[in-house]
């Protein structure tokens, strides 16, 4: 089939994302790319494979959003000299991405920012852990590094640098900030500190060894990693799951968005000094975790997501359980929103800080919920949906505002919505099994997309013959949402800077990997 | 102002009786004296590190000081800067890239320097194993007091481990 009238044969991929495969070279790559772009389409993600035990080289990946579902693009690339085309000059976004690929594979973008990204020096330029034949356990002594910063020039710039470890309970990644007075004229960030080498963890795990890791990519999203991962295993191995699986699934979703939704809302009060709001959410947010532990075993949600359905289940008493505490939460969310609301010196640190417009939002392939609070309306629940959100008729929220004040009304307003969500789960939840064997898997390309609490997370899994992954890459959508950041405090006060950091709460460790 | 108010009064007291400490978690035999550790038992200090969690551990340290929890009424808080701190808190494998951080606040950290290892990752058991990439526990940088395994661990296991890092033998 053709997407875009462009002239690539696109293949559906087996599975119940709407994904569509081609191959392609860079000029049929850039071209399509363009296509997309013109269409309001955007830049989804890009990864490496290492295919030369089939003599084929190696491979690079690049996945775009489009109303239809996600274009998957495969460039085979010489095992001798592995490049492609830059995709920055159409899609900033992919500047990480490619770089992240080079640094684990050894296939470079032409043309493209020679800065490595993930290697700290703390492994030699020539090792390329992702090669197949790679030795991954070989360890190095720790380098200095010295990273080229872009500086600012001008009378009265300076500098602030702030990490890797961080003055709070937060990831680590270090920002270089250049200010004139107290204002951010620039930020930059450089992550990779968590880098944890998970990609090549995943190779020789079995499929069902590898959710459990795939749980682990970013703790917070742990039931939207395991679904994607899921899917892409069940499409794979053409496995059908069972429906009450799926709609458990949605149910634990939904959870996770509520339970990190109660954790922000606190955070963004005591942020702008209203104390009082981080003790009222993490209050819920305890009896929310306390409620998953009794539940379904695990205060996060881990492990409660398997290949083939789900490890937990819900009896008619927890079902009960859940509609009352759905609305006691929301009782008590409605009364805080009010408070926020009515609250002057909330409302002042809030509004007009941290815009990220919705134009720049478009051009940086910005989805998620940071995209929605600047009107890019992609929710995956609606437009590419797994069942059972197709049967849901999710309600989108979204703002054009695109400031800390509209990403605080999209939590409030996707919360009350998970809410009513739980509710009709939990009220049409069918019967029957929870878990069905994995067929034998096949050599495609298995994918897998959900629409987490923070935006898309897309898995990407093959297995060899013998059932063992062959390569998986997980991609978060803060790999997209970071490059904003650096936009959305640009002409802001230092001071406000947390304030903006938490307001889109993105991910190290899921594009650390 | 007056529906704040309500909200606190109506919300009443949550907190719950701290866990009984367990000396079976330490590492090693516990080194301070008695007068510091009455000292310290009413005025921790803690820096927390995350040296390459997957962010699950720092998400529970966080509930830490909700009302139920209310670390601070046990007179424990975190501070900014290793330089005030009493104890170093740390989650993950240790990843390569934060090694280096990791020693360089360790080096800043006054005696005691109580060490922690949190979770599954610290404890040197956890999913990232040990790579290129992964040193593969907090003990195989620096010196541990105590582990706090769970993947992650709970508030209530987390509390407990802080607890009896500054408990009598
Ligand atoms: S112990 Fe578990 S929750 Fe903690 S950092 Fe490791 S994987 Fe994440």
């Amino acid at each position: 089939m053709r997407l875009l009238d462009q002239p690539l044969d696109f293949a559906r991929l087996p599975g119940e994302v709407a994904a569509y495969g081609a191959d392609t070279d860079g000029d049929g790559m850039l071209a399509f790319a363009k296509a997309v772009k013109d269409s309001g389409g955007r830049f989804v993600a890009l990864w490496g494979a290492d295919q030369r035990e089939d003599a084929a080289g190696y491979a690079v990946h690049v996945a775009f959003g489009l109303a239809e579902g996600l274009a998957l693009l495969t460039l085979p690339l010489a095992a001798d000299a592995p490049r492609y085309p830059d995709l920055e000059p159409l899609y900033p976004a992919a500047n990480r991405p490619q770089r992240a690929t080079r640094d684990l594979l050894g296939i470079v973008a032409t043309g493209g920012d020679p800065r490595p990204w993930l290697r700290h020096n703390n492994w030699p330029a020539d090792f390329y852990p992702l090669r197949r034949d790679c030795d991954a356990s070989r360890t190095f002594p720790p380098q200095p590094e010295d990273y080229a910063f872009v500086r600012v020039e001008g009378e009265g710039v300076h500098e602030i640098p702030v990490g890797p470890i961080h003055a709070g309970i937060i990831e680590p990644g270090h920002f270089r900030f250049s200010i004139v007075g107290e204002k951010v004229l620039r930020l930059e960030q450089r992550l990779g500190w968590t880098h944890k080498g998970v990609e090549k963890r995943f190779e020789q795990m079995t499929l069902s060894d590898g959710c459990r890791l795939a749980g682990r990519i970013s703790g917070d999203s742990t039931v939207a990693y395991a679904w994607a991962y899921c899917l892409a295993a069940e499409s794979l191995c053409a496995t059908a799951v069972p429906a009450r699986a799926r709609w458990l699934r949605a149910l634990l979703l939904e959870r996770e968005r509520v339970a990190n939704h109660l954790g922000d809302l606190g955070y963004l009060g005591n942020d702008a000094a209203l104390s009082f709001g981080l003790s009222q959410f993490m209050r819920l947010k305890e009896d929310w975790l306390r409620t998953q532990a009794q539940l379904f075993g695990h205060r996060a949600l881990m492990d409660c997501v398997c290949p083939g359905g789900v490890a937990i289940d819900l009896t008619a008493q927890g079902a009960a359980a859940l509609v009352e505490q759905c609305s006691a939460i929301e009782r008590e969310v409605r009364l805080l929103k009010h408070i926020y609301d009515e609250h002057a010196g909330l409302q002042d640190r809030f509004l007009t800080t941290g815009r990220l417009a919705p134009a720049l939002a478009a051009e940086l392939s910005v989805a998620g919920l940071a995209g929605r609070a600047s009107s890019q309306t992609w929710d995956l629940r609606l437009q590419n949906p797994v069942s059972p959100y197709a049967e849901l008729e999710v309600q989108m929220a979204s703002h054009r505002a695109g400031d800390v004040a509209a990403r605080v009304t999209l939590r409030f307003e996707e919360l009350f919505e998970s809410l009513r969500l739980i509710n009709e789960i939990v009220a049409r939840l069918p019967e029957g099994a929870l878990c069905a064997p994995l067929g034998a898997p096949g050599r495609a390309l298995g994918l897998g997309w959900i629409e987490g609490w923070r935006g898309d997370v897309l898995v990407a899994l093959q297995v060899d013959g013998d059932g063992v992954i062959r390569r998986c890459h997980a991609h978060d959508p803060s790999w997209n949402i970071w490059p904003a950041l650096e936009h959305a405090v640009m002409g802001n006060i230092v001071p406000d800077f947390p304030l903006i950091n938490k307001s889109f709460n993105l991910s190290y460790s899921g594009v650390d990997l | 102002m007056y529906q704040i108010l309500k909200q606190i009064v109506r919300t009443g007291i949550r907190s719950e009786a701290p866990p009984a400490t367990d000396p079976e978690l330490r590492s090693i035999a516990q080194q301070l004296e008695a007068a510091m550790l009455r000292t310290l038992g009413r005025a921790l200090v803690i820096r927390q590190i995350d040296a390459g969690s997957c962010n699950g551990c720092e998400l529970e340290i966080h509930m830490l000081s909700n009302p139920y929890y209310n670390l601070e009424a046990l007179g424990i808080k975190f501070a900014a800067s290793p330089k005030h701190a009493d104890m170093l808190l740390i989650t993950g494998p240790v990843t390569k890239n934060m090694e280096t951080a990791l020693l360089r606040a360790y080096d800043c950290t006054p005696a005691p320097k109580l060490v922690v290892a949190v979770g599954d990752c610290g404890a040197g058991c956890g999913v990232f194993g040990k790579s290129y990439a992964s040193c593969g526990g907090v003990a195989e940088v620096i010196p541990v007091d105590l582990v706090v395994p769970g993947c992650p661990p709970t508030p209530r296991a987390l509390l407990q481990g802080i607890l009896t890092a500054i408990s009598g033998v």
